[in-house]
């Protein structure tokens, strides 16, 4: 039983005193697709859109929608950094039910490194917005006793967006794990069509956080 | 009452309690929205991208519980 852990990672092998594992394997395959197919796919964008490119209009647009509505004016700035977050968690969160593969969402380690992206760009987008001072200033609104619960709250949001990704995700396959193991071979076919579309919400609500986060720490100063 | 007793009773108690408030919750949410869109139908839009964004923050309890669980169960610190 200690060996279906779902918290521990398959080694595929070493370079140097490093493992490399199957999550991380599989990470680097979708570094390589997103570019390459974005790459293809727009290499020949013209007025008149042809199939290709209206499905990536569409998708496009669709997210620049979507964040506007959390974020109002500032979303054009915002639509390079999320549209990523979406279509590499998207992406990553789809590639579990590929045989041979494992969704690196799956693993805390990629839900750590992709909410201390969010962490790192809410400072980076308020600092850009509002000043160093200013940004900082912010914190301390509205009366100064709020300081602690304002910095806690920073470290908090970081943390739950992690678990909520890498638990979403992780449950999921372990799920199908399990019914795998107890029911036979093609019964949890529904289960991974429903994770396929959790997979897309999880991708969704991550990167609309993410827009609420950053347009909090760009806004706050329109109020002032 | 060993270490591993304790700890799977404890994974089943995190687990079920960890359910029963975030069920409760999320059927206060899906009713308060039905009700919602059955007043506004055309802000239904609206009302479900809300619906689906505060659905996940609570369901967010229910993982966190999870994720104890399967600590308790498959990576705890104590039973070595």
């Amino acid at each position: 039983m200690m060996d279906a852990s779902p918290l521990t990672s398959t080694i595929l092998f070493h370079i140097g005193p490093i493992p490399i594992s199957r999550a991380v394997m599989t990470t680097w395959g979708l570094m390589l697709a997103l570019p390459l197919g974005s790459w293809l796919l727009t290499r020949q964008l013209g007025r008149d859109s042809g199939r290709l490119q209206a499905v990536l209009e569409t998708v496009v647009v669709g997210i620049l929608e979507q964040i506007s509505e959390v974020a109002g004016k500032s979303a054009r700035s915002m639509l390079p950094l999320l549209a990523t977050l979406f279509l590499f968690i998207a992406t990553a969160n789809s590639t579990g039910i590929l045989p041979g593969m494992e969704a690196p969402t799956a693993r805390i380690e990629t839900a750590a490194a992709l909410a201390a992206v969010v962490f790192v760009s809410v400072h980076f987008y308020g600092i850009r917005a509002r000043g160093l001072l200013g940004y900082l200033a912010g914190f301390a609104k509205p009366k100064l006793i709020m300081l602690p619960l304002n910095l806690l709250s920073e470290i908090t949001r970081t943390l739950s967006l992690m678990v909520r990704l890498f638990g979403n995700v992780m449950s999921g396959e372990f799920m199908i794990a399990l019914v795998l193991a107890l029911a036979g071979l093609f019964v949890p076919i529904p289960l991974m069509a429903l994770e396929l579309l959790l997979g897309l919400v999880q991708a969704y609500i991550f990167a609309i956080l993410a827009g609420v986060f950053i347009g909090a720490a760009i806004n706050a100063q329109q109020q002032t | 009452m060993d270490h591993e007793f304790i700890s799977i009773f404890a994974a089943a108690f995190v687990v079920s309690f960890g359910a029963l408030g975030p069920a409760l919750a999320e059927g206060r949410a899906v009713a308060a929205a039905m009700d919602a869109i059955a007043r506004q139908p055309e802000a239904a839009g609206t009302i479900s991208r809300t619906l689906f964004v505060g659905l996940a923050m609570i369901e967010t309890t229910a993982i966190y519980c999870l994720v104890i669980a399967l600590l308790l169960l498959f990576a705890n610190p104590y039973t070595g």
